[in-house]
């Protein structure tokens, strides 16, 4: 045993990311306008679909099993099309992660959008980095208490408005407005509320980069995704090593013999880009977990390069290829040349065909349905005129959001059909149906054909809108006749 | 090997003290937030345990001081499906059963109602799918031996088939030709081949011919003189396609000569009239249902939809 002190758990190394400007910076707060605005925004769109469906133009309803989405309507059955979008995500995240590395957990993820958010609500109450480790180091004085309260009200707001938004996509959302007022709204849509605040306060306010670290499945699968020609924000060490220590000394000429024949590089050792950094990781260990490559250090360094007079970029995007190039002293490969490789180009492809399948289907999927389960107990019956009947389980479905009425009809056999709101004297060829709007309707089609025939006969049920589309659908059935008759 | 815990010098960690063949492992810390809710999960097991049953005891878990039990649970859930129901029970209770058609929701529940009931009381003879056997009909057919419309179903199912002690049951009672002496095995034969050949199972035939005079004075009373049957006594059509027992010269010939006595239980001391009526929808609805007779059409309003125009029973989906 050594005399060190037996650790059982890790507190968490707090984090007082240092406020910065520059390009990234101000990337970061375009996309998280963009994607707050998206979030809070869309529920409230409406679109006309007519009398008989909703109004809301994104709207997941639960309840009636339906999506919709602006013009288009999806029923569970047509439920690959949200398979397609889920493969269109993964691929579209190995295309931006072999592309641009971990772009989608510094700028897109929500966890890294709410959190930049939740600390500039602290740094407004709190002050800067520097007055944060005052304060949080400060014994419990009423102003500390005031701060933090007020700190917490804020969050929690926010919090409370991310659960509450949530909850708008799954049911027409002006009125569980009101219902949500009134305290007559279901009690699922409260406690999707109560979760969500308490998830957002809890990881905006307090988990942060730990769920990055130890929660995220994703950092660790990018990890694998990413190759030698992925852009990652790079400490470019060959420029900045050794580093200096103070301003006086980096006045040199860079990376020049100094009186003592030290070499000296660009990295003054200033910690601007551990200061910065939401995860509080020091980018010049080199390509890590925490690092969720939110580029705020690049921004952090070339103000400081600015000042002292170096070159920018001393941290900036580059991939590990071209490290190795500039070691050899060879020219680096353009970003467009970076971009535009095999690998890209196919995971961009397979995109772009999953999103084009998937755009021709919808544009040519028919909006109504028949599926029809033949009776199987008794398979036939035999009937007093010695012909023999099958019964059939038809289910219509009209997709479209308007009655309509339908003709069944059963080739394949000589016979006349029927339901169970008609009879056999006045059956003809086909049936005629109401289907509500946007519903579905099951009936009994009873089939009679005479006793002579083959055993089993494949038959062809077609159902056709009697409106302005004539829209149709088949199903395939048999009908079933005894082995011997009589 | 445990005495071997060193601190690693890169890391600044821990090791467990085991080492492989030079590999040596990190005993990392785990953060506090992960051994807070791991915590949680202890307490929250034990307050669990005490709240409800859980400790396997002789021969039953301990109780929990809730008294939350899956029967008590059941019985609450039962109680609610009832109360759920109660408003279309009380309706289907109310409505009498030909009335049924014209309130497509309440057929709907009768049918479905009257199928699990079916699954329980009639299965034993009519079968699961109420396709019969030997002896026992044919539900789904368009053959009834005493009516077919659903009111004469709902009589049936009330009053049941030759059930001494019933006066409203289904009485009737062929004769054994054969076996008590009143037709002899020639003319008995006779009338079989009538019978085959109304069938259209024989050709015409010299003893078809001495059959017909045979039925005429001893059958036609029950079964009719065209020999399609009567349903007030329940004489079956004897020139359709559809034997209760067999159409074949063998079968007939039996029946002929001992008779057939088909029982079946009067139901209506047995279960509710709402099962009853919920039973005699759904056999209607097997396919073979016939509309109430024309003397009954005041009863019988707007009721039938047109049959080309019928709204199907919509389902959410």
């Amino acid at each position: 045993m050594t005399g060190a002190e037996e650790k059982f758990f890790e507190a968490r190394k707090k984090v007082f990311p240092r406020k910065v400007d520059g390009t990234f910076r101000r990337l970061k707060w375009v996309i998280m306008a963009v994607t707050l605005t998206i979030y809070y925004v869309t529920p409230w769109l409406r679109w006309d679909r007519g009398p008989y469906a909703p109004d809301q133009a994104v709207l997941i309803d639960l309840a009636n099993r339906r999506f919709y989405m602006f013009s288009i309507e999806i029923w569970p059955n047509e439920f690959y099309y949200v398979v397609g979008l889920l493969v269109m995500a993964a691929i579209g995240l190995f295309l931006v992660t072999s592309a641009v590395g971990r772009a989608w957990c510094g700028y897109a993820c929500p966890q890294t959008v709410w959190t930049d958010l939740f600390v500039h609500v602290e740094r407004l109450v709190e002050g800067d980095r520097n007055a944060q480790i005052r304060l949080d180091k400060a014994p419990w004085t009423a102003k500390k208490i005031g701060k933090r309260a007020l700190k917490y009200a804020i969050w929690l707001y926010i919090a409370a408005a991310t659960g509450g938004a949530w909850i708008w996509y799954f049911a027409d959302a002006p009125t569980l407005f009101m219902d949500f007022i009134h305290g007559s709204a279901p009690f699922a849509a409260y406690a999707a509320v109560g979760i969500l605040t308490f998830t957002t306060f809890t990881l905006g306010g307090f988990m942060r980069e730990q769920v990055c670290i130890y929660m995220c499945p994703w950092p660790r699968i990018q990890g694998a995704m990413m190759d030698e020609k992925s852009l990652g924000v790079t400490y470019k060490y060959w420029r900045g090593e050794p580093r200096t220590h103070g301003l006086k000394r980096s006045h040199a000429q860079p990376l020049t013999d100094l009186a003592n024949g030290e070499k000296v590089g660009d990295c003054i050792d200033c910690n601007a880009c551990v200061a910065v950094c939401p995860t509080g990781i020091d980018i010049r260990e080199g390509p890590q977990i925490g690092c969720i490559t939110c580029g705020l250090c690049i921004d952090a360094c070339d103000e400081i390069m600015e000042k002292v007079g170096r070159e920018p970029k001393l941290i900036g995007y580059a991939t590990a290829a071209d490290e190795a190039l500039i070691r050899e002293g060879k020219p680096t490969v353009s970003a467009k040349k970076r971009l535009l490789r095999p690998r890209t180009l196919i995971y961009f492809l397979l995109w772009a065909g999953v999103g084009l399948g998937m755009l021709f289907v919808l544009g040519n999927r028919d909006r109504i349905g028949i599926d029809v389960l033949q009776t199987r107990n008794p398979i036939w019956v035999r009937l007093a005129d010695g012909s023999i009947r099958n019964t059939y389980t038809v289910k219509i479905r009209n997709m479209e959001a308007r009655p309509r009425t339908v003709e069944i009809r059963v080739d394949g056999i000589d016979g006349v059909l029927w339901n169970e709101a008609g009879s056999r004297e006045q059956a003809t060829r086909s049936v005629r149906l109401k289907v509500p709007a946007d519903k579905v309707a099951k009936t009994q089609i009873f089939v009679a054909a005479p006793g002579n025939g083959p055993k089993r006969t494949d038959v062809t049920f077609t159902v056709r809108a009697l409106d302005q589309d004539m829209a149709s659908a088949t199903d395939q059935s048999f009908f079933e006749r005894p082995e011997a008759n009589r | 090997m445990a005495d071997n815990k060193r601190i690693d010098e890169p890391t600044g960690t821990q090791t467990v003290g085991h080492e492989w063949d030079g590999i040596e492992e990190l005993d990392t810390p785990m953060p506090r937030w992960w051994l807070i809710i791991f915590y949680a999960t202890v307490v929250f097991a034990i307050v669990y345990t005490i709240l409800y049953p859980a400790w396997p005891m002789i021969d039953r878990a301990t109780a929990g001081v809730l008294g939350w039990s899956s029967h008590g649970e059941l019985e609450k859930k039962l109680a609610e499906q009832e109360a759920q129901r109660a408003p279309i029970m009380s309706a289907l209770s109310t409505t009498p059963v030909e009335k049924l058609v014209a309130s497509p929701q309440l057929m709907d529940t009768a049918v479905e109602g009257g199928r699990s009931a079916f699954k329980v009381y009639c299965v034993q003879c009519h079968g699961s799918g109420a396709a019969g056997s030997k002896g026992y009909p044919n539900l789904n057919d368009d053959d009834w031996l005493w009516g077919g419309d659903i009111t004469a179903i709902q009589q049936t199912l009330m009053h049941g088939i030759r059930q001494p002690g019933d006066d409203q049951t289904r009485m009737s009672q062929m004769p054994a030709f054969g076996r008590d002496g009143l037709l002899s095995s020639s003319e008995i034969q006779d009338v079989v081949s009538y019978v085959r050949f109304a069938s259209k199972q024989e050709p015409a035939s010299e003893s078809a011919q001495r059959g017909r005079a045979i039925f005429a004075n001893n059958c036609a009373v029950c079964h009719g003189a065209d020999a399609k049957g009567d349903r007030q006594f329940g004489a079956p059509n004897l020139t359709d396609a559809i034997w209760l027992y067999g159409g074949d010269r063998n079968t007939i010939t039996d029946t002929v000569t001992n008779s057939r006595y088909g029982i079946m239980p009067a139901w209506g001391g047995r279960l509710d009239p709402v099962t009853i009526k919920m039973l005699a929808a759904y056999v209607h609805s097997l396919g073979g249902g016939e509309g109430l007779p024309t003397s009954d059409v005041g009863a019988e309003p707007e009721a039938a939809p047109a049959p080309d125009e019928s709204a199907g029973n919509v389902i959410a989906e």
